[in-house]
């Protein structure tokens, strides 16, 4: 077991962050941690990686508790905080090289580990880290992360603000790692980044809603749900909520996502009820549910 | 070790990389130096004078005379009444004003004695009572030499012996302000040069979140400490010596000790003031706050450090403060060492008082940062 994690809790002030999360990642395993801002993400993040003490419950680390055991915690995990925190006026090289000589190694010992990532800003090795675009930190900051063959790697929100491109290449960077026999924790606010780990879990408020695989988490979710379209979207949705037996309604990129209280609904009526309101192209069809769908229902 | 040597390096390459902090340590302190050492002066000079001569003799014109040959005195205005010239004190026109009664010739022959109104502007306490004694100076001057004008030889007879005062200036015989002044504003640029450094550079970490990063590294804490410090006890001691310089060169200030002592003094001051610092940083969140927090200390310990205004003068519950001021102990060795050439015995109370700050200052540092809070 990779991480463990039993009963935590952590309070700030009049603020509860966290309230008795208890789960595990397997090793190897690149789990996921889906949630809105201010979910306690971050706050969990910082319990296991000994940078705060939690008020309740235990928590270990590739098997070291990360109150007891925080010293050999710091030896054997990486941390890539949401934030940049690198130095800004050392070049990409030299905070490569800082942070391999703190970890007691060198950029070449490990260099087959980063390799992937570092050659393509190697080019820009000689260039200050401030000076780099979105993507490019994140690269150098997992570089970094790397630097020392962590067993476990903690991501906080590594893809928040950088451009889609760059998110699609990070998580292919993060299954390359993960066949690596590293265990990867990754927070995230996207839901679609969530089908690509290999179990997430839902957090919200500081509550886990639920953990599984993201298949399995998408198969329990109760309702049938339905793609509606229309040429005037905002009417749609003011007229959907109107609709007395309607059970949730989502704008969903360009579709709205519809559940009905009934069972025995018949998108029929509906059909004619939005005739009714005078909406036109109307188009009712049958949808899977999404990870966001489930969440937005668990999170109701 | 190895670790040590790399932060070192990282931070020296941080400091240089950093477009304007080199003027800022250098140059801005040494252009301080050179005006405030030539500015900040305690000697009163160009007193605007003025008085009003009921008398108008050739005798009260004499007295006079004598204030506007002395250096001290500048523009001479003369005041047909004491109303106006007391008016004139109000506006600020007028630091002093000599008063002659009329029929002060007179009195003098006759009587052998006579009153002079002088009115000082005592809104300055210090200066009043230094344009005092400057005034008193002058009058007994002419005094003296009106005795021996105006007395008959009979009047030898009764004249009462007088005891005079030869004054001789040790260890700065000109009086030469400067010589007292660039030892203590040197004190004052290395103090505050190596507190506000120190102290905003692991702020400036906890801002920009490198500290975190930092964090969860298996760094030591005294391996980050010492080699955060290290490189501003180096520019401290650079701008000690560029001071020493500018000192020697400029100011043309007697440098009577051994050097080796001031540096080796100044070495354990700035362990204490670099402990400052941390400590500083320990319980601030921005560099706004570390900078707050330094000033405060930092006007503090110059104003109570003896730099401007005498320990001696002080009341007594801020005469026991100073005892706890590692500013003065700095500025009384700087002073000693250089103008008096005290050696190590001289300077050892001194120097067993820092070096116990500084192992003081240094653990409360050390003990209070925390890599988890």
């Amino acid at each position: 077991m990779s991480i463990l994690i039993k009963h935590i809790s952590k309070s700030f002030k009049d603020v509860t962050a966290l309230k008795d999360i208890s789960f595990n990642v397997n090793e190897g395993e690149l789990f996921g941690l889906i949630g809105p801002d201010g979910a306690g993400k971050t706050t969990l993040f910082r319990i296991l990686t000994t940078l705060l003490i939690a008020d309740e419950g235990t928590a270990f680390v590739a098997n070291y508790d990360v109150v007891k055991n925080y010293k050999d915690i710091r030896n054997h995990v990486g941390y890539m905080p949401g934030r940049f925190s690198l130095y800004q006026d050392l070049t990409v090289e030299e905070n490569l090289t800082f942070f391999a000589t703190i970890f007691g190694t060198t950029i070449e010992e490990n260099y087959d580990l980063i390799k992937d990532i570092y050659v393509q800003i190697e080019p820009f090795k000689n260039r200050r880290a401030g000076d780099l675009s979105g993507g490019m930190k994140q690269k150098l900051a997992l570089s970094c992360a790397l630097i020392h063959k962590p067993k476990v790697l903690f991501l906080d929100e590594p893809t928040t603000g950088v451009d889609p491109v760059s998110r699609k290449e990070f998580w292919e960077m993060l299954k390359r790692l993960q066949q690596k026999g590293i265990t990867i924790l990754v927070s995230t606010p996207y839901m679609d980044e969530a089908a690509l780990c290999d179990r997430i879990a839902l957090i919200q408020d500081g509550q886990i809603l639920q953990i599984d695989t993201p298949k399995e988490i998408v198969k329990h979710y109760p309702k049938t749900i339905y793609d509606i379209a229309a040429s005037n979207m905002y009417e749609l949705i003011l007229s959907l909520n109107e609709y007395q037996y309607n059970h949730s309604v989502y704008p969903f990129g360009e579709f709205v996502h519809y559940t009905d209280k009934r069972d025995d609904f018949n998108p029929e009526d509906l059909l004619k009820f939005l005739k009714n309101k005078g909406l036109k192209n109307i188009i009712i069809q049958l949808t899977k549910a999404t990870i966001e769908d489930t969440f937005m229902e668990l999170a109701r | 070790m190895k670790t040590i040597g790399y932060i070192i390096q990282k931070e020296f390459k941080q400091i240089f990389r950093n477009k304007a902090m080199l003027p800022l340590i250098f140059v801005l302190p040494l252009i301080q130096l050179i005006i405030l050492s030539n500015a900040a002066t305690f000697e009163i000079q160009h007193i605007k004078f003025s008085y009003v001569d009921h008398d108008n003799t050739s005798f009260s014109r004499a007295l006079i005379d004598k204030f506007d040959a002395s250096s001290y005195f500048n523009v001479i205005t003369y005041f047909s009444s004491g109303k106006d010239a007391n008016l004139a004190m109000l506006k600020g026109e007028v630091d002093v004003i000599l008063e002659i009664p009329s029929h002060f010739e007179r009195d003098l022959l006759k009587d052998k004695k006579t009153n002079l109104a002088v009115i000082i502007n005592a809104i300055d306490g210090a200066a009043a009572g230094v344009e005092n004694v400057y005034i008193n100076q002058i009058v007994q001057n002419f005094n003296k030499n009106a005795q021996a004008n105006l007395m008959q030889p009979s009047d030898y007879i009764n004249k009462p012996k007088t005891i005079a005062s030869i004054p001789s200036f040790w260890y700065n015989k000109t009086l030469n302000y400067k010589t007292f002044m660039v030892p203590g504003i040197l004190v004052l640029l290395v103090t505050m040069i190596t507190l506000f450094l120190s102290g905003m550079n692991i702020v400036r970490e906890k801002e920009i979140g490198t500290l975190e990063q930092m964090n969860v590294t298996p760094i030591k804490k005294y391996q980050f400490i010492i080699g955060k410090l290290f490189p501003f006890l180096v520019l401290g001691m650079l701008l000690l010596t560029v001071g020493l310089v500018i000192a020697k060169v400029i100011f043309n200030v007697p440098m009577v000790g051994s050097l080796g002592l001031m540096y080796v003094y100044t070495i354990i001051y700035i362990l204490v003031i670099l402990g400052m610092g941390l400590f500083i940083s320990n319980f601030t969140d921005t560099q706004q706050q570390a900078m707050f927090i330094a000033w405060f200390f930092v006007v503090i310990f110059i104003l109570m450090s003896g730099l401007f205004t005498p320990i001696e003068s002080m009341p007594q519950w801020a005469q026991y403060l100073t005892e706890f001021n590692p500013i003065k102990f700095y500025v009384e060795v700087m002073r000693m060492v250089m103008l008096k050439g005290a050696d190590l015995t001289d300077i050892t109370p001194l120097f067993i008082k820092t070096s116990i700050y500084a192992v003081i200052m240094n653990g409360l540092a050390v003990w209070s940062y925390k890599k988890t809070n």
